[in-house]
């Protein structure tokens, strides 16, 4: 956490409410996002619940597993939920551009990917552990022998959620997406990041942060004993903390938990009779779940929209569509290895797989830092503050050349800076060129007093004896200088799968994976 | 009770029953190996500390040449003449005529081993392989006439030794014919798997040396989804070799020719509990002394405490202060002015006679690089120059006569896994040959029990020992001993 972003905190926990930490939209929002609030059996991993999911903030669809015990009521949930998902997954990969690569071939690219918004980072795994449910499973006509074949399109689902939850631990990716994480990238609250975990508590800070009164939320003042009244500025902490644990008359949680996990309350209350009428063959009872997780899921179907509206208010970051693009790429992908038909994602990775993510996503992560604090002058405040930026005027220009069988220009641009950057002589500064947007690179040159910096530049003055045109700023100017490169490069290549060296335990096996030892049949 | 008392007493020699040594024949030795018959227990058993080093280089140096594995491991404790064992492994591979490619870290290491490799042997062909940057390379290294230098692989074929970091020889393409037949890697355990992945296809065999007590690699991004496989990306390049070669030999050098005899005890104990090592010289062998006296402030107090125990703590009033802590950071910047503003001289095994400490010979280590840019700004508000100061990261490998160390926990609310890493107390504890002074705020042995060391347990990561929050708590234990409490 930067210095800014802590003091960001304290003010949100100061005043009562949320703090704004960027002043653009930093990730990309579908005009037509698919959201998905699932629901968790409690103590029976990857049995789902229930789901409310759709592109409609007005019209959900309801899925629900009325015996979340039974394998054929689990796969007629997944079933549908393939209904649902996979046209959304599917629907955008016959729309294609052309685009020249690097290597001089021409390449296909979808020209938008479908984006899937669950509540909160548990979503976001629960996707993963449907994904690896579900991928490996095989259907009727797959392997008629199976005992219990899955339904049609449920495999497919599996490798397409497995995807965008993979593609999710990318840096500044934005196939999948959680409103928390939506949320408290562009918010400061007053309260723990482990709690912003949960929605209806962040999105108190973040209404809190409009109520026209300071220490006033329009509440009914019965709640002043709350142990987190810190006095006038309390109106979040005190919103989120009703939001958290207030119950009504029955005990349940007035704002339901955004899943996966249920209020343990509502499983022992209601649900638990109810499923135990369904099992006892009650009429009515199967309609009677569908209602009663319709009331745990109608709350965070909201809140997911309400987050996604506010945080599509923001203007959208200058960068943004070009790390969508990335995404657009990994969604290309991902459709021409099924349409090539590829075997489902491997459990594990292999040695070069596991390698060439951490590079792509290390890369990506440094990307993702430097362009947010591009597009975005409170982010760069935050990295000026930690002295890995300056800005200020230029007090002075000079002239001068590389030595060398061609001279090239070389001019010194001195600065006047009230940041403290964490410069050396040597150390490579950048700056984003006015006009065109490139980077013009250069090197700390001189330091030559207190709050006066000499760069040396290095680049973006093209191939001339002279400089090109607008190319080196004048006195007067004020520049922004980065010591973070703007487009970092990734790692070197690695060796291909096949010709792993011994050091990490040679070429992997071919041939599909065996099931574990332990849980014969189980490919989880 | 001074440093200079720690001759193993009883509850040390209780511990140290393996033998430092690693000298037995077959030397499989993982931590809870038996110790061969013939080396008895305990420091100070075995009589001539060169000899013990002298005898672990010899089989190390067997098992290298030998081939009868494709890798062995090296660990070396702080300053057990890890660069002197590959320099002489290096002469040693290249005097068979097989092709030898090195691999280290940072630049300043290659130039370090090639000027090393160079000045221990001018007949030795060496190549120099850099980047394609400014300046790739240190300048000095073009007086020597045996060093060819280059950004292209292809220039250096043929050269019996070729350097270079692990980041370059990435995107060294393997040759057509046979790749390098040797190779050696230092800092090892410094260095990823993945990074060794992209390197290992382009030598048969190698020799990998490193200290498995300084800083594990870290990754600025999530790495548990492969947490507990062999070939995690992000594991260190032994952990990952070892796993996947359980078999291969491990040596250790069991000397520590850096640390004092002060210190050797309490590092080993602290850090490496099941691999204890000794120190080259013995008690009072490594002097430290001031010209001028003490002026009775607790900045005095604490150097002259470090002069006679090797040790001092100059403890603060217990606060919470943001990380660049202005009072702490002054106070490492009095003890570094006082320090050379007292005329200290040092003598050693090296220099009998006492030898004035300059400001190039002293260091100052901090966890977070804004607290080594607040020190280095207090220093030159107090027009001391020439003193190193960096993070612990950076001062891996280094070594100085007197370090001054602000605590990583000194004035923190909470004690994360970063600050309470193994890796980072140990480098900044063991890089002095003389003595090492820690700046700290009161109250870090409180923090400590308020924040047990709670990481998540992987299934398949072998749980390392001594976990962090030992470690503070050994040497927290041992520096109460020498504090001196400044108001």
């Amino acid at each position: 956490m930067t210095l800014l972003a802590t003091l960001a905190r304290v003010e949100a926990a100061a005043s009562g409410r949320a703090q704004p930490l960027a002043t653009v939209r930093h990730r990309h929002l579908a005009e037509h996002p698919m959201v998905f609030v699932p629901l968790t059996t409690a103590g029976e991993a990857g049995a789902p619940l229930g789901a409310l999911v759709g592109t409609d903030p007005a019209a959900p669809t309801l899925l629900t597993v009325p015996q979340p015990r039974d394998r054929d009521l689990r796969f007629r949930f997944l079933a549908e939920l393939a209904d649902v998902l996979l046209p959304h997954l599917e629907s955008a990969q016959d729309a294609v551009e052309t685009v020249p690569r690097r290597s001089g071939e021409a390449a296909e690219r979808c020209v938008d990917a479908p984006q899937l918004v669950v509540p909160n980072a548990g979503g976001v795994a629960f996707v993963r552990l449907l994904g690896r449910s579900m991928r490996f499973r095989r259907t009727a006509e797959e392997d008629p022998d199976a005992p219990h074949p899955a339904p049609a399109r449920v495999p497919l689902l599996g490798r397409w959620l497995t995807h965008y939850g993979e593609r999710a631990r990318v840096p500044g990716s934005a196939l999948l997406l959680s409103a928390t994480e939506l949320l408290t990238r562009h918010w400061a609250t007053g309260q723990s990041p482990l709690e912003d975990q949960h929605l209806g508590a962040l999105l108190a800070w973040l209404r809190a942060a409009e109520a026209d009164v300071p220490g006033r939320d329009g509440g009914d003042g019965r709640d002043g004993g709350d142990g987190r009244d810190g006095g006038g500025g309390a109106a979040g902490a005190r919103a989120a903390l009703r939001a958290e644990t207030e119950r009504d008359a029955e005990g349940l949680l007035r704002t339901p938990p955004a899943g996966p996990a249920t209020d343990p309350a509502f499983d022992n209350q209601r649900l638990a009779p109810a499923v135990a009428r369904y099992d006892a063959g009650v009429f009515g009872a199967e309609a009677e779940i569908r209602t009663l997780l319709a009331t745990q899921l109608r709350p965070t179907w909201d809140a997911v929209w309400e987050a996604l509206e506010r945080v599509r208010a923001l203007p959208p970051g200058e960068r943004v569509a070009a790390r969508w693009e990335g995404d657009r790429w990994s969604y290309t992908a991902h459709r021409d290895r099924l349409r090539a038909g590829e075997p489902p994602q491997p459990r594990r990775d292999d040695a070069v797989t596991a390698a060439r993510k951490l590079a792509a996503r290390e890369r990506d992560q440094a990307r993702l830092s430097a362009q947010e604090a591009l597009d975005d002058p409170l982010v760069l405040a935050g990295r000026r503050l930690a002295g890995e930026a300056f800005a200020g005027e230029v007090t002075a220009v000079e002239e001068a050349y590389s030595t060398g069988r061609r001279p090239m220009p070389r001019p010194l641009v001195t600065v006047r800076t009230g940041d403290e950057p964490q410069l050396a002589v040597g150390t490579k500064v950048y700056r984003v060129l006015p006009g065109d947007g490139r980077t013009q690179g250069g090197e700390c040159a001189a330091l030559p007093g207190p709050g006066l910096v000499t760069v040396r530049l290095t680049g973006g003055m093209g191939r001339g004896a002279q400089p090109a045109a607008g190319s080196v700023p004048v006195a007067g100017d004020t520049v922004c200088w980065t010591l973070f490169e703007h487009q970092p490069r990734g790692g070197p290549d690695l060796p291909d799968p096949e010709d792993t060296p011994w050091t990490h335990g040679g070429p992997p096996a071919g041939g599909p994976e065996e099931p574990d030892r332990a849980t014969g049949e189980d490919l989880l | 009770m001074t440093a200079t008392d720690h001759r193993p007493g009883p509850d040390h020699a209780a511990r140290a029953t393996q033998p430092a040594d690693g000298t037995g024949p077959g030397t499989g030795t993982g931590p809870g190996a038996a110790a061969g018959p013939g080396a008895a227990a305990g420091p100070g058993a075995a009589a001539d500390p060169g000899a013990a080093a002298a005898a672990a280089t010899d089989a190390i140096l067997a098992d290298t040449l030998s081939h009868t594995a494709r890798g062995v491991v090296v660990d070396s404790p702080p300053g057990a003449g890890k660069s002197t064992l590959v320099v002489r492994a290096a002469r040693e591979i290249a005097a068979t005529g097989r092709p030898l490619m090195i691999v280290a870290q940072t630049n300043a290491q290659v130039d370090d081993l090639v000027e090393r490799l160079a000045t221990a042997e001018p007949e030795l062909g060496v190549g120099r392989l850099h980047s394609s940057d400014a300046h790739p390379y240190d300048p000095a290294l073009d007086r020597h006439a045996q060093v060819r230098t280059s950004a292209k692989a292809a220039d250096l074929a043929g050269l019996p030794v070729v350097v270079s970091t692990a980041a370059k020889w990435a995107h060294v393409r393997p040759p057509d014919d046979v790749p390098w037949q040797h190779a050696i890697v230092d800092e090892a355990y410094q260095m990823r798997s993945d990074a060794l992945l992209a390197v290992a296809r382009l030598f048969q065999r190698a020799l990998f040396v490193g200290d498995p007590g300084q800083l594990d690699p870290f990754s600025q991004v999530g790495t548990d989804q492969w947490a507990g496989l062999s070939h995690d990306p992000s594991a260190s390049a032994v952990t990952a070799l070892l796993a996947h070669h359980p078999d291969l030999p491990q040596h250790r050098l069991p000397v520590s020719w850096r640390l004092p005899a002060s210190a050797a005890p309490l590092v080993s104990r602290a850090f490496y509990p099941y691999t204890p090592f000794r120190s080259g010289t013995g008690p009072g062998e490594r002097r430290l002394a001031f010209g001028a006296g003490a002026d009775g402030s607790a900045v005095d107090g604490v150097l002259d405490e470090a002069a006679r125990s090797g040790w001092g703590l100059l403890e603060l009033p217990a606060a919470h202060t943001p990380r660049t802590d202005p009072q702490a950071v002054a106070a490492v910047a009095r003890v570094v002015g006082r320090l050379l503003a007292r005329e200290a001289v040092t003598a050693d095994e090296r220099t009998p006679r006492p030898v004035p400490l300059t400001a190039d010979r002293v260091a100052v280590g901090t966890a977070h690089r804004d607290q080594a840019a607040a020190v280095r700004a207090a220093l030159t508000a107090l027009g001391v120059t020439g003193v190193t100061v960096d993070t612990a990261n950076r001062l891996q490998g280094r070594e100085y006569d007197v370090t001054v160390v602000l605590h990583p926990l000194s004035g923190r609310p909470d004690a994360t896994a970063f600050h309470l890493e193994t890796g980072r107390l140990c480098v900044l504890t063991s890089r002095h040959r003389h003595a090492c002074v820690v700046v700290c705020r009161a109250g870090v042995p409180e923090l400590l029990d308020d924040h047990p060391s709670a990481e998540p347990v992987t299934l398949g990561v072998p749980v390392r020992f001594p976990d962090g929050w030992a470690a503070q708590q050994t040497v927290l234990a041992e520096l109460g001993a020498h504090r001196v409490t400044q108001a």
